[in-house]
């Protein structure tokens, strides 16, 4: 009972879907415009648009997009990822999550950050699960 | 309301106060001489202060240099005094055996509490107000800057002096029979004040606070059976919304209830916890045998019997 306490039944924090504007809104390379809002980024590639969810896989801080190095770099303990998310330095395990993203009825992007793909070390990733991209 | 009274004195005072001045002074010096000699009658009824009974009820024990159990006894009978002992041994408080490192501690959790209580003054625990707090009290509160710099270094210090104390107490042996149990409370104790001052950290509500308690929260999430990246988390049905973090946090992120909680621990929970902690503390070092030094060899024997009634 002094455990239920303490785990409150409702919470007041930003919904995890949201819609974003259709894919021919972003150029090619990474769009910051959502990350004070919705702590993500939009990456789009020659095949593909997805949503990295902005969160640091050693211990969660938000890392920075420095445009000049083409790279992600995490304040808190300098982890580096390649502008697809994926760590190349620093202690960072994995790459960064991706949001599942679908297109409505619009054509606009819908990002969900509650559901992440992952691609732990060693493991079978799950970036080319159907809903991990949009295929352009 | 003045002629009703009944007092003759006070009724000729007011009906001849248009007399001449030479009459007036006259009754004056009779005046003060009459309450000069009332009051030297009182003085001599009056008792030495410490025969009064007002004394008496406040110190039961008068302060008898000469006479070593009456020494023993005001030490016993006063509140204060009485949390130290009566009687110590010379060597024991020489400073290279004790470092003075425990009472240094606990004198900075004096310091910290008298500071922290002030700063409360002047402190909303929300996202609105909390740093514009920190701000309003650096720039306008009088002695604000001074105050939050004497919580802040005060709570550095009392984690450096409380590991130097553990690490005096392992130099020492202190840790050996018969003080393991009080061994055990000052781990307590040493992770109380490690809680107290990362609850402490998120209160400014800054970045550096911010991504600190980020940072230590996300490593709540590994826990063990407890957070829902841990071994056997996610087995046991734990998820972000319901694992230890979230109930550390009141969210899913560092967040209002984050700095709410954290406030309330900071401020409440873990001080009054650590008190308890504290007082036992105190009271087991006296019993195990004083603050540094061998322990009494009575101790020993005693534990013997206890063990020969089994």
């Amino acid at each position: 009972m002094f455990v239920r306490f303490f785990l409150p039944r409702s919470i007041l924090e930003p919904s995890s879907v949201f819609r974003i504007g259709p894919p021919s809104d972003y150029a090619l390379g990474v769009d910051t415009k959502w990350q004070q809002q919705y702590r993500i980024w939009v990456t789009k590639t020659s095949d593909r648009l997805f949503v990295i969810y902005a969160r640091c896989t050693h211990l969660g801080c938000t890392p920075d997009w420095k445009a000049s190095e083409n790279k992600f770099k995490c304040p808190c303990h300098g982890s580096g990822y390649d502008s697809e998310g994926i760590n190349f330095e620093g202690p960072a395990p994995r790459p960064m999550d991706r949001a599942k993203v679908t297109l409505d009825a619009e054509g606009q992007v819908l990002v969900d950050t509650g559901k992440l793909f992952e691609w732990p070390k060693g493991e079978v990733g799950h970036f080319n699960d159907p809903d991990a991209y949009i295929p352009l | 309301m003045a002629s009703e009274n009944p007092d003759p004195k006070e009724t000729k005072q007011l009906t001849t106060g248009e007399d001449s001045q030479k009459g007036m002074l006259e009754r004056v010096r009779e005046g003060t001489s009459a309450l000069k000699e009332r009051a030297i009658e009182e003085a001599k009824e009056y008792k030495d202060p410490q025969d009064t009974q007002l004394w008496k009820s406040i110190f039961r024990v008068s302060h008898d240099r000469s006479d070593p159990r009456n020494r023993s006894l005001a030490v016993l009978s006063n509140v204060f005094l009485h949390l130290h002992p009566a009687k110590i041994n010379r060597d024991a408080v020489r400073y290279p055996f004790t470092w003075g490192m425990g009472g240094i501690t606990f004198y900075l959790f004096i310091v910290l509490t008298f500071t922290g209580v002030l700063l409360m003054f002047y402190y909303h625990p929300t996202k609105v107000d909390a740093f514009r707090d920190i701000l309003y009290l650096e720039h306008d509160v009088p002695f604000g800057k001074l105050l939050r710099n004497m919580h802040r270094w005060a709570a550095h210090l009392m984690v450096i002096t409380t590991w130097l104390h553990m690490f005096r107490v392992v130099l020492t042996g202190s840790y050996k029979r018969p003080r393991e149990f009080n061994w055990c409370v000052g781990v307590v104790l040493l992770v109380l004040t490690l809680l107290l001052s990362f609850t402490g950290y998120l209160l400014p509500d800054d970045q550096l606070g911010f991504w600190a308690v980020t940072v230590g929260t996300n490593m709540a999430r590994a826990t063990p059976m407890l957070g829902h990246e841990g071994p056997f988390g996610p087995q046991l049905g734990l998820t972000a919304y319901n694992d230890v973090r979230f109930g550390l946090l009141g969210g899913s992120i560092v967040d209002s209830n984050a700095l709410l909680r954290s406030y309330i621990w900071h401020c409440i929970g873990i001080p009054l916890v650590a008190s308890i902690f504290m007082a036992v503390h105190f009271w087991r070092i006296r019993k195990d045998g004083g603050i540094s030094g061998p322990a009494p060899v009575v101790l020993e024997s005693e534990m013997k019997t206890v063990a020969k009634k089994k």
